[in-house]
């Protein structure tokens, strides 16, 4: 079969447009890392189920390595290395940081971005709904009790800065 | 784990889908959530020439009610309908259901259309959609078709959509709103696909305390959603809002055993046959157990 032909793209990865062309078959995960260099979204299974290679598109937590790059064209993708203002952390990652939430760290962006987005749409996550937020991302190392008990820190110490 | 090379088009009308499907990338495939599709291709047991995707089409994803019914468009994520007020107030079966779709992450991309297009059998959908006798919508290159769901989910990961058909939208009738309603399954992790469901919706007379007929639908265990008829009898002759504990403990024994008896030939073949028939049967009496208690509760 003749090598299919370049289909151009243009996206906003944490802030900053990219713009190029893209082989039809590279997943989005392959295109964060391997083109621009995002190499924060991890690869484990590549086929939906372990959550390492979780990126919020438009907001929303997405697994990278099931959803094509020509797919994100016109949207606005943040990685792990998106969520940090200079050389401050962001308030899930300095949670995750004082609660002993990662040790290898491997599975760590997907779970910050998973909480991220469970954060957005309830800021007082029960431990039941954060387990929930979190079920399709697995840990091989830490284990999930401190990795819940992070996401609940994140959760009130968000809601106190936000406070007046 | 990548996909092997296809060419990709995005179309931009559903025409323009359904022109690709009959000629240009006529051995092609749909892409909507890929949520399915996706992990098939990086594990190379799916490697499709083409690929048409639909993100792009407008107006395919919304969820109205449209007097009698509910429309849903194929391109509505999962997500949309877990947060729908509209769905959680008129469909509360589906409404429950649709949170056990896998993780928030699959249910960000995942879409009705690709769900019921894929047929898993274990998937959620099919299940809840063939027991309130949901209708397809079938667009083509002669135009639409309405398929019942009963007619739809025709054996294992198959559907009477045509190579060269787009599932384009999901009506849901809402004749009748029902007295009691459950979705219960049994998946090995949460979130995983089940191994075995069951759905209940109870209707009951004008005086809500007869139960006046009841769709009893199984999936997971079987290859296709299958509705069990003589359990959907059973109830109707046996049951009542005031059903005395002891007889409905009796009912709920015979639904478990008729469950098991009336699928059993539809498991044959399959691993542990007699531990999917026994949990089939015990989660169709607990998805009636909770349907009454909803019932008695309203
Ligand atoms: C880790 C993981 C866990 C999951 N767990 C569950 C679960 O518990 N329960 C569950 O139900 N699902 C589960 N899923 C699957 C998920 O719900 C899928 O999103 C869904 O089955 C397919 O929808 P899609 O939009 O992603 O379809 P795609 O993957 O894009 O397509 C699937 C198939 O349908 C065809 N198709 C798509 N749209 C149409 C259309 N409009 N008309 C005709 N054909 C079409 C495609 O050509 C393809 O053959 C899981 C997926 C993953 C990766
Ligand atoms: S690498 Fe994407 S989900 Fe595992
Ligand atoms: S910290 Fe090692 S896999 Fe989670």
């Amino acid at each position: 079969m003749k090598a299919p032909d370049l289909v151009p793209v243009s996206l906003e990865v944490n802030g900053v447009r990219f713009e190029g062309d893209v082989e039809p078959r590279k997943t989005l995960a392959d295109f964060l890392r391997e083109e621009l260099g995002f190499t924060g979204v991890n690869l484990g299974c590549e086929h939906g189920v372990c959550g390492a290679c979780s990126v919020l598109l438009d907001g929303a937590v997405v697994r990278s390595c099931i959803l094509l790059a020509v797919q994100a064209d016109g949207c606005k993708i943040t990685t792990i290395e998106g969520l940090a203002r200079e050389e401050k952390l962001h308030p899930i990652q300095q949670a995750f940081l004082d609660h002993h939430a990662l040790q290898c760290g491997f599975c760590t962006p997907g779970m910050v971005l998973a909480a991220v987005d469970l954060l957005k749409r309830s800021p007082h996550p029960t431990e039941i709904q954060i387990r929930e937020a979190l079920s399709g991302n697995l840990c091989m190392c830490t284990g999930y009790v401190n990795i819940v008990r992070a996401v609940s820190a994140a959760a009130e110490r968000i809601q106190t800065a936000e406070k007046p | 784990m990548k996909p092997a090379s296809f060419h990709y088009y995005r179309a931009r009308s559903l025409q323009e889908a359904l022109d690709l499907l009959s000629g240009a990338a006529a051995n092609g495939k749909l892409l909507a959530g890929g949520q399915s599709l996706i992990p098939l291709m990086n594990l190379r047991l799916a490697r499709p020439e083409a690929l048409i995707d639909l993100n792009s089409i407008p107006g395919l994803s919304y969820i109205r009610s449209e007097g009698n019914k509910i429309a849903i468009g194929a391109l509505t994520r999962h997500r949309e309908m877990e947060f729908s007020e509209l769905l959680a107030k008129e469909l509360p079966l589906l409404a429950e259901a649709i949170p056990q779709i896998g993780h928030p992450a699959i249910r960000n991309r995942g879409t009705l259309g690709g769900s019921l297009a894929h047929a898993d059998p274990a998937a959620e959908l099919p299940c809840v959609l063939t027991a309130l006798d949901a209708r397809m919508v079938a667009a083509g290159p002669d135009g639409e078709r309405v398929i019942r769901a009963e007619d739809f989910f025709t054996g294992f990961y198959a559907t009477a959509l045509a190579d060269h058909e787009i599932l384009k939208e999901v009506r849901i009738p809402l004749d009748r709103h029902p007295a009691g309603w459950s979705f219960v399954e049994f998946a090995r992790r949460h979130g995983d696909f089940a191994l075995a469901e069951a759905s209940v919706l109870l209707f009951a007379d004008g005086a809500g305390d007869r139960c006046t007929s009841a769709r009893v639908v199984i999936g997971g265990s079987v290859e296709k959603p299958v509705r069990v008829q003589d359990v959907e009898k059973l109830i109707q002759d046996e049951i009542s809002i005031r059903t005395q504990a002891s007889s409905l403990a009796h009912v709920l024994r015979r639904v478990e055993q008729l469950t098991e008896t009336e699928i059993r030939s539809s498991i044959a073949g399959r691993e542990n046959p007699d531990y999917l028939c026994h949990l089939t049967g015990v989660l169709a009496r607990r998805a009636l157990e909770s349907a009454m208690e909803r019932w008695r509760k309203a």
